[in-house]
């Protein structure tokens, strides 16, 4: 036997493994109960969302009029909390484009003919196209925008054009919301659940995992025979992935039959994703399970993981709506990035192009977390 | 003696754990198919040894060879040849016992594994209960289990640590009859007990206390090489002469047996001018071959004196 033989990895320990965890789940009903009920609990929990106001959300301006009230207008609107114009587009496909990929919240059509119509007391249109997946974000910032515009164009309209505030209102604002038009929560809430089911699902089992065996002492036997860490690693994990998949289904059937939530996008793209997201938070319970003493600190790690991904993923409080540390942080957890994906491939009908910039870091937080987990592996008892 | 000749060839083997050693500086030698007993109180670092031996743990100093493999670098294939029953049962208590030893023959990748698991649930008696709960088991089939366990990927060399524990003497005996049939098929065998008829089933012994060896070889020149005289008395108020014993210079151990008492010391002209003391013509003295009990526990008072 060479070593070379001995160094590769092999597919008939990593089989043991994968199979002695089967067993081993299969017996503890209890835990299998909880992955399927955890699902179930979290829906009817977070049937009911939580509202907030999210300021200086990114906003596309299409300006073709670029008279003094159209720019009075704005200026206004770029001095006002909602919104952050980052982004001028030349033309409409380009606008429509920043809000498929969710580069800005908001798009502001302002008409040629729009000073000239105000002018004229005609009340020039404005159409505003906004990303409603996440009603929250959106709503208080629409209700600021009729608002603003009365104050300013009234300060404006004096002397002769002073006649012009008698309207209801100097401009006919027209709110096109895509991807959500009724605005309902729950449509942006059940999608993201299922990153906040598996992320405290499965960091937590496999956090358990190592542990486990360290407890109950089945771990220095394990240490004794030639298995490797890579292949212990991979062989808890590999089982929970069909666990995890369970949980994408269960969640996915009730956003359809009890919430009615439109799935536009490609649900294949939606599955092979989430592997991904999986096998990124399995890996992260692996570490924690390396990292911790005993049972009860893996489980508390995990729970410190959690808080997190629920809090400032973009899950409980829309994302733009937070301060810039949080969504630093935010940035470097994977359900963020999970949430973007489920939502834009379900609502917003995103495909492969669309959530390619969200994959990558769910990629690179999987390979992290794999790494350290192996590194963190004793192959002794030292 | 030829290397190859030897199972287990260290020398120099330290461990320390926080500064305190736990292992100091052991040498061993174990001839291939020979049982080897491994002796000591309990925190005396017999299980610490034998983890080193088996590349679970790295030692802090000294080298040497398992089954010719070095114990510094060459720890994956060790584990390949090395049986290894821990101390505390270490398998799948939610798991059957067949799925059990399917697990570790899967791990070793033995060759026909359904033949040989059947084979190992079979030659230990484990055939009607290999569908069994390895948690629902009692000391004595865990045993069993354990031992069938290290035994399936046929390993060169054993490493028991206290295999007996806590088991009936029937299971005890059938056990080491058992080690004794596979030690004649050219199995080497390190077993740690803390029971003496045991230690004198074994080919060779050592015996460890504080880190240290402090005595090794045949159970003949273990007894020879501790120089301990005893003295075997009967007769009434044997309780009084014991009070009357204990504490004379020379007088290093008084233990009663039934209806006798055992007095031992390791300097002999001591030992019998305080025997001389209370001597009377009631008592019936005879000078008695040292137990290996008296032998180890004055080597563990000596090692007390000399390192605590
Ligand atoms: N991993 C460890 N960390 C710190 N101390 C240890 C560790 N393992 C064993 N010890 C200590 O080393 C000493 C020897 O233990 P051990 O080898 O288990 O003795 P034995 O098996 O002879 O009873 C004990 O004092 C024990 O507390
Ligand atoms: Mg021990």
């Amino acid at each position: 036997m060479s070593a070379a033989t001995l160094h590769r990895l092999s597919f008939y320990r990593l089989w043991a493994i994968v199979r002695k965890e089967f067993i081993q789940m299969r017996r503890d009903r209890v835990t299998f109960a909880m992955m399927v009920g955890i699902p179930l609990m979290q829906l009817m929990l977070f049937g009911f969302a939580i509202n907030s106001d999210p300021k200086h959300l990114p906003t596309a301006i299409l300006a073709a009029d670029q008279g003094p009230f159209a720019r009075t207008l704005v200026a206004a609107l770029r001095h006002s909390d909602y919104f952050a114009l980052t982004q001028e587009p030349a033309t409409e496909a380009e606008a429509a484009r920043l809000l498929q990929l969710g580069d800005v919240q908001f798009v502001i059509n302002l008409p040629a003919d729009f000073s000239r119509k105000l002018l004229r007391g005609e009340q020039p249109t404005v159409l505003i196209e906004a990303d409603a997946t996440d009603p929250a974000a959106t709503g208080p910032a629409i209700s600021a925008v009729r608002a603003i515009a009365d104050t300013v164009l009234n300060r404006d309209l004096t002397g002769p054009l002073a006649r012009l505030r008698a309207h209801a209102g100097p401009i006919d604002f027209q709110i096109h919301a895509h991807y959500n038009p009724e605005n309902i929560t729950q449509y942006n809430v059940v999608p993201g659940l299922m990153g906040v089911v598996l992320t405290m699902t499965m960091v937590v089992i496999t956090a358990l995992a190592i542990t486990r065996e360290r407890e109950r002492g089945t771990m220095e036997n394990l240490l004794a025979t030639p298995v490797r860490p890579v292949e212990v690693m991979v062989g808890k994990i590999l089982p929970y992935i069909a666990v995890g998949y369970i949980q994408v289904t269960l969640i996915l059937l009730a956003a359809r039959l009890i919430f009615g939530v439109p799935m536009i996008g490609n649900l294949a793209l939606l599955y092979s994703v989430s592997l991904i997201f999986i096998a990124a938070n399995l890996a992260m319970g692996i570490t924690f399970s390396t990292l911790a003493q005993n049972q009860l600190q893996a489980v508390q790690m995990a729970f410190f993981f959690f808080l997190p991904s629920i809090l400032i993923s973009g899950f409980m409080f829309p994302f733009r709506g937070m301060p810039q540390w949080a969504q630093w942080v935010g940035t470097c957890l994977p359900n963020t990035h999970f949430l973007r994906i489920v939502r834009g491939i379900l609502l917003k009908g995103n495909g492969l192009a669309e959530i390619a910039p969200e994959i990558w870091p769910l990629l690179l937080f999987l390979a992290v977390a794999m790494t350290v987990g192996v590194k963190r592996y004793r192959q002794t008892l030292d | 003696m030829s290397p190859t000749d030897l199972a287990i060839d260290v020398t120099g083997v330290t461990k320390k754990f926080a500064g305190k050693t736990v292992v100091d500086a052991i040498d061993l030698s174990v001839r291939r198919g020979e049982i080897y007993g491994f002796l000591g109180p309990n925190g005396s670092g017999k299980t610490t040894f034998i983890r080193m031996l088996c590349g679970l743990l790295t030692p802090d100093a000294g080298q040497g060879t398992c089954l010719g493999y070095d114990v510094l670098t060459q720890q994956a294939e060790i584990k390949r040849h090395v049986g290894y029953m821990t101390q505390r049962f270490s398998y799948y208590e939610d798991l059957s016992i067949r799925e059990n030893l399917d697990f570790i023959a899967r791990i070793y990748d033995v060759p026909d594994r359904a033949d040989a698991v059947q084979h190992s649930l079979e030659r230990l008696g484990l055939q009607n209960r290999s569908a069994q709960l390895a948690g629902q088991l009692s000391g004595g089939w865990k045993q069993r289990l354990a031992l069938a366990a290290c035994l399936i990927h046929n390993p060169q060399l054993l490493l028991l640590d206290e295999p007996t524990a806590g088991v009936d003497p029937k299971a005890r005996r059938e056990f080491w009859d058992e080690i004794h049939q596979l030690a004649a098929r050219g199995l080497t065998v390190l077993i740690t007990t803390h029971y003496m008829d045991e230690a004198e089933r074994c080919h060779r012994l050592a015996y460890l206390a504080y880190g240290k060896l402090l005595a090794r070889g045949t159970l003949a020149e273990v007894l020879a090489g501790a120089k301990l005289n005893t003295w075997s008395v009967t007769g009434p108020g044997l309780l009084e002469l014991a009070a009357g014993l204990r504490g004379r210079p020379g007088v290093e151990q008084v233990v009663a047996f039934g209806n006798t008492l055992h007095v031992s010391g390791r300097d002999a002209a001591k030992l019998e001018a305080a025997i001389n003391v209370v001597r009377n013509p009631r008592h019936e003295w005879t000078r008695v071959r040292s137990g290996l009990e008296d032998v180890f526990i004055s080597l563990m008072d000596e090692a007390k004196d000399n390192f605590a």
